[in-house]
């Protein structure tokens, strides 16, 4: 078998029930997203901008007590990122600053429960990439 | 339409043939182009322009001959055809180069890609130069009362597209040409999107200046073209400073050799140009005649299937007149990415996102579109291909 053929073999084939990224609950968070609105005397917001697709999302939190009283969002993207986020936010909320902090990319991968495929990391982080850099803002003008 | 010339495409993706749709972005390769880049690192890889062995020499001639095929393809001569890595630095070396100075405006068009707005911005802020820019009627198309009234004494540059790489929108850019030199404007045509898909003749549009890329036109990348009128060659300042743009070289100074030389500083992109030669070789023998035709068959033949799909919205003009096989949508309730995520597990291969054209895109009131672009070896069985991936797209996303 030469390298081009063995290339063939690799990319050929159908999706498995593992690898199908449109599941059910990912729809249906896309197409219902959580905590979608726009938050008004918000401690801090924060937007993000995905440059590969033009994709913008702003986060909203109400920070008491170093926790996560209240959290929303708006903006539009794709299902991967609208789902992302819609889950980010539930997930979020009630959480201290410090958990917000050190959560990782796997954390999110997690929350999704899908494959993410390097074409599509950005999306998938975008809502993780938001809450950090707003948390990052209120640590700012805080320590003014 | 000779799909069978493309090794490319023999492929399958996911299991499916593979429909190539992204044209706009980047074209496929014909074998000709392929084994010609091929040859030359088999038999002739050196330097061009600097040494007296036999492998110098060959790669000289197929890089000057080249040039030739440019030339000859757009109608201009030799010396007024320069090899870049592509219309981004093609139109990078016009604005750096006319020296621009104060209060000077510039027109460009809503409509443009990145690549022909962002380096005009750049001299602008620099120079505290002006932009103004064309507005789209609702058909998609210029609005030229509005360009007679932008372009006037203060212009010093106009630069459009020939075709949008979102709309498909083809401008009437004879008309604007006479528009720039009416006032004395530097006249500039971004051909991206144009030269590989319609005869393009310099002379016929009396520019002053046309950019366009090898890899749209069936050549490989990191290879371009800027051509320029002879004297506003000579008048322009150098792009790249170094090896074999220069005249004479001393401690205090040094001076330039002729256009289009001055332009081409350091070891340029050889298998490219070479690539590129062969591409225009290719084209040739089919005639751009003949592609226009297909092309705007197969446009026709898609622009109708599409139109009757409920819940989605083409971005350009419905009529294929002045229009190229670029076609944009969107469909409600579906995003950009998802789209081509899905088709391409169909095999079909288009491009989602904004298509370096944020401008354009804010001004339609849209985040981003999808978008399917055809080239001459694409077929009706393709658009067939095509569409019914569309339609597995929604049931997806239960649409």
């Amino acid at each position: 078998m030469n390298e081009f053929q063995k290339h063939v073999e690799e990319i050929e084939g159908s999706l498995s029930e593992e690898e199908e990224i449109y599941k059910e609950n990912i729809l249906d968070h896309y197409k219902y997203p959580h905590n979608k609105i726009e938050m008004k005397g918000a401690t801090v917001s924060h937007k993000e901008v995905n440059p590969t697709c033009g994709d913008e999302l702003t986060i909203y939190l109400k920070i008491d007590d170093n926790k996560i009283q209240d959290v929303s969002f708006i903006g539009q993207g794709c299902a991967i990122s609208q789902a992302s986020v819609s889950m980010l936010t539930d997930e979020i909320k009630d959480k201290s600053i410090q958990e917000i902090k050190t959560m990782k990319s796997e954390d999110v991968y997690k929350l999704l429960g899908i494959p993410i495929s390097v074409t599509r990391i950005k999306c998938a982080l975008l809502s993780l990439k938001t809450a950090q850099g707003a948390i990052k803002n209120y640590e700012q003008t805080r320590s003014y | 339409m000779n799909e069978q010339d493309f090794p490319i495409l023999k492929q399958k993706i996911n299991g499916k043939r593979l429909v190539y749709l992204d044209n706009a972005a980047t074209s496929q390769s014909p074998s000709i182009v392929i084994d010609a880049i091929s040859e030359y690192y088999k038999t002739s890889h050196s330097n061009v322009h600097r040494s007296i062995h036999s492998l110098s020499q060959k790669a000289t001639e197929a890089y000057e001959e080249a040039r030739k095929n440019v030339a000859n393809f757009i109608h201009a001569d030799v010396d007024e055809i320069v090899f870049t890595k592509g219309t981004t630095e093609s139109i990078n070396l016009i604005a750096h180069g006319l020296q621009l100075q104060k209060v000077d405006e510039i027109v460009l068009t809503i409509m443009e890609h990145h690549a022909n707005i962002v380096p005009w911005q750049e001299v602008a802020k620099r120079v505290g130069a002006v932009i103004k820019y064309i507005p789209l009627k609702k058909d998609y198309r210029l609005d030229m009362d509005a360009a007679k009234r932008l372009i006037t004494k203060k212009t010093k540059v106009v630069s459009v597209t020939h075709m949008s790489n979102v709309l498909g929108t083809v401008n009437p850019v004879k008309e604007l040409a006479e528009l720039a030199h009416a006032v004395g404007a530097v006249f500039v045509v971004d051909a991206a999107q144009s030269v590989p898909h319609m005869k393009v003749d310099v002379k016929e549009l009396d520019c002053d200046f046309l950019a366009f890329s090898g890899h749209k036109m069936c050549g490989p990348t990191g290879v371009g073209v800027l051509y320029g009128k002879k004297e506003l060659l000579d008048y322009l300042e150098p792009f790249v400073y170094g090896g074999k743009m220069i005249k004479e070289v001393s401690l205090e100074q040094s001076t330039w050799a002729e256009a289009p030389y001055k332009f081409e500083g350091g070891t340029p992109n050889i298998s490219g140009v070479i690539g590129l030669g062969k591409a225009i070789n290719y084209l040739e023998n089919i005639g751009m005649k003949t592609i226009e035709k297909h092309e705007k068959e197969l446009l026709e033949y898609a622009l109708q299937k599409i139109k009757t799909m409920k819940n989605v919205t083409i971005i350009g003009p419905e009529a294929s007149k002045d229009r190229g096989a670029i076609i944009s949508f969107t469909i409600e309730g579906m995003h950009s990415h998802d789209v081509s995520e899905l088709l391409n597990r169909e095999g079909v291969a288009i491009r989602g996102g904004h298509h370096c054209c944020m401008p354009l895109m804010k001004e339609l009131g849209i985040p981003g579109c999808s978008r399917a672009s055809f080239y001459l070896y694409n077929t009706k069985e393709d658009v067939d291909a095509f569409v019914e991936a569309l339609q597995k797209a929604m049931k997806v996303f239960k649409i």
